[in-house]
């Protein structure tokens, strides 16, 4: 009787198993890091897409979001730092059946990665790009990257950021994106219906999250614990659609505009060739 | 000149009068090349323009990517997407593509890559034949692995190894590089194109196992594993880091390091009787043997020549297999001559690999040039004659 009780109450599966791979479980994330908020946006947004997963093919490159390619169950590949985007590019074009879904961190696609970022953007090469932006480089322990904001303290700016960062939105919107948008972990089913609207876009859709470093960034920068941090997001974010993403800076402890910024048509790289071809 | 023709599937056949680049190009779509991802640069720009012409005509992609690093990764997608992909560049843009030859190396991906070599260092001499790339076409990425290479030394050979780089890719699971050098790119000259069905073509080896009993780095016992690609139901996780029969990350034990690593090496050396193509002219019963790759393997005819007709014994043993190096070939011979004589274009790369194998048995003498031109006759034959001369001293590689 326990034992039937045992079973109907404590479930043996998660109801995620299908689409993550068990035997690479536990993940390596830090407590409090919002990666597993993201991939689990991004597998109860698979679970909603009418797609055949066998189709659905997920590029990294190297970072803490570079290690989510490697829990998922899809075709998966960790690439090399800032190279996620032309790998997609030709997996892309190899097999256009694909869905390509790049998931990487701000700075493997901002920094490293920066110019394959806009030139797939000027492309339109149809493909989805998952930016989580923690404003530093967890993996590497808490150095400055493109997206820190100015002042803010990291292992390699310890008397403040003097560098202006980079406003994702604003990069993708500009050099020509037709779908971006930005949220933070906290605005969970928001940023699952950006990720189901990005995967259903033709063309270069982008998707920034903004993801709490506890410690690192959020260490070094006195901003205490995850559980703070994601209050700072409740208290700081502001929903704007469609809003000019010229004005979405985030500051240090400043206000994170969010919403959908872009969602407009134009024809993509394959469409153009094809035309080309004719 | 014979006949050409086009079939309807757009493949060339014939006797053909092209440049090598050309021929490079060609050779691929006979090969089955249907994706090319480029960035122009001298002398290797003619490839890219020919496979951004030829492509679409033979229901293939061609994209001009924003760099060079961008250009190898995007092949290494392609393939991973079941498509035979090459790239070409020249030195400089060899230099970038360094980073992701090494991730082709560890995720065993197929594909060419064609280094058209000119004078370096840096920006050097582009529009002038170099040799100097030779050992970055073995080291020039990080980490312990070994790779093949091919020196073609004509646009027939361009063709004809541009071909076998593709077989040899599928075959062993790993990039190719074609290294040939400007003269061989620029040069035009007569080059025939056989009928499709007499051209070799190794078919990439899958998995024959369902998706649920499948390890995507177990080997088959030649070392080289079946690959499943990216749709078709297998869920393959590749990465970049150290990992273990299931491709799964292992970046901390030694063993799988160790084991993936002399796996990446034994499956080139263990085959390199398959791999290994030299030509032979008159080598056994040499005194002198003139070791040369490439366009100098070709002008290093002409000396050998003068040589000969001056009473000397000398061969000419051409290496068109590049990497994984002659080792036994040079070894057999140390022994039987006096010296050899290598020819290249650069300060001395593979005179150091002869060398190595001469293990002191014969000398070496190295005739460098820096680049921009091919050797005098006379430079080649003056080295050929100090080893037969009896004033001549051990090795010399140094220039």
């Amino acid at each position: 009787m326990v034992d039937e009780l045992t079973d109907v109450l404590i479930s043996k599966h998660h109801p995620m198993d299908k689409l993550l791979r068990q035997d690479r479980l536990p993940h390596i994330w830090c407590s409090g890091c919002g990666l597993g908020t993201v991939l689990t946006c991004f597998v109860s947004a698979l679970e909603k897409l009418d797609l055949d997963m066998d189709q659905v093919v997920v590029v990294s490159g190297i970072g803490c979001t570079g290690r989510a390619a490697g829990y998922l169950n899809l075709d998966g590949f960790h690439t090399t730092h800032g190279r996620a985007i032309p790998f997609a590019t030709g997996l892309k074009l190899g097999n256009p059946e694909l869905k390509v879904v790049v998931i990487s961190g701000d700075g493997d696609l901002m920094a490293i990665g920066g110019n394959h970022f806009i030139h797939a953007a000027r492309r339109n090469m149809d493909l989805t790009v998952i930016c989580v932006n923690n404003f530093n480089y967890g993996m590497t322990s808490g150095q400055l990257a493109p997206t820190t904001p100015t002042n803010a303290r990291t292992s390699t700016s310890p008397y403040g950021n003097a560098e202006h960062p980079f406003n994702v939105p604003y990069l993708a919107a500009a050099t020509g994106a037709t779908y971006v948008a930005r949220w933070t972990v906290l605005h969970v089913r928001r940023l699952e219906r950006s990720i189901i609207e990005a995967m259903n876009k033709r063309g270069f859709s982008v998707v920034e999250v903004i993801s709490p470093c506890p410690t690192y960034y959020g260490r070094w920068n006195k901003m205490g614990s995850a559980l703070e941090q994601m209050k700072y997001y409740h208290d700081k974010s502001t929903i704007r659609h469609w809003s000019d993403p010229a004005q979405a800076d985030i500051g240090l402890e400043g206000q994170i505009i969010v919403g959908r910024f872009v969602d407009i048509d134009k024809p993509t790289f394959c469409d153009l060739l094809q035309g080309a071809d004719q | 000149m014979g006949r050409r023709r086009v079939s309807n599937n757009g493949i060339l056949q014939g006797s053909f009068f092209m440049d090598g680049d050309t021929a490079c190009a060609e050779g691929a779509i006979c090969a089955g090349c249907r994706f090319f991802g480029g960035y122009p640069i001298t002398p290797a720009t003619e490839i890219a323009e020919r496979m951004a012409r030829r492509l679409p005509q033979v229901g293939g992609t061609y994209i001009q990517m924003e760099d060079e690093i961008a250009s190898i990764s995007a092949v290494l997608g392609a393939s991973w997407a079941g498509t035979r992909a090459m790239t070409a560049t020249s030195g400089p843009g060899f230099s970038l593509m360094m980073e992701n030859l090494g991730l082709g190396i560890i995720t065993e991906t197929p594909c060419v890559l064609v280094n058209v070599q000119r004078g370096g260092p840096s920006t050097g001499m582009p529009t002038l034949v170099g040799q100097g790339d030779m050992m970055q076409a073995r080291w020039g990425s990080h980490g312990p692995y070994e790779t093949i290479a091919l020196s073609p030394g004509s646009p027939q050979e361009l063709f004809d190894l541009t071909i076998r780089a593709f077989n040899l890719a599928e075959k062993y699971r790993t990039p190719v590089l074609v290294m040939t050098d400007e003269a061989v790119g620029h040069m035009t000259e007569r080059v025939v194109i056989p009928p499709l069905e007499e051209i070799e073509y190794y078919a990439r080896r899958k998995p024959q196992v369902p998706p649920n009993g499948y390890l995507p780095y177990r080997p088959d016992p030649d070392g080289v594993p079946p690959m499943a690609c990216a749709g078709e139901g297998y869920r393959i996780h590749v990465t970049g880091l150290t990992h273990n029969e299931k491709g799964y990350p292992d970046t901390v034990s030694v063993e799988t390091q160790q084991k993936l690593v002399e796996r990446l090496i034994r499956k080139i050396r263990a085959n390199q009787d398959d791999i290994i193509e030299l030509r032979e002219d008159q080598v056994e019963e040499a005194d002198v043997v003139v070791v040369a790759y490439g366009i100098s393997a070709r002008t290093a005819a002409r000396p050998v020549r003068m040589a000969r007709e001056m009473g000397l014994k000398v061969g000419l043993l051409k290496l068109v297999t590049v990497w994984p190096f002659a080792e036994e070939r040079i070894r057999e011979l140390a022994p039987k001559v006096e010296g050899f004589v290598v020819p290249e274009i650069n300060m001395g790369q593979i005179a150091q690999e002869v060398e190595r194998c001469a293990g002191g048995q014969a000398q070496t003498i190295l005739v460098p040039h820096a680049g921009g031109g091919l050797h005098h006759p006379n430079d080649v034959l003056e080295a050929i004659k100090r080893v037969t001369s009896p004033q001549s001293t051990s090795a010399e590689t140094s220039p």
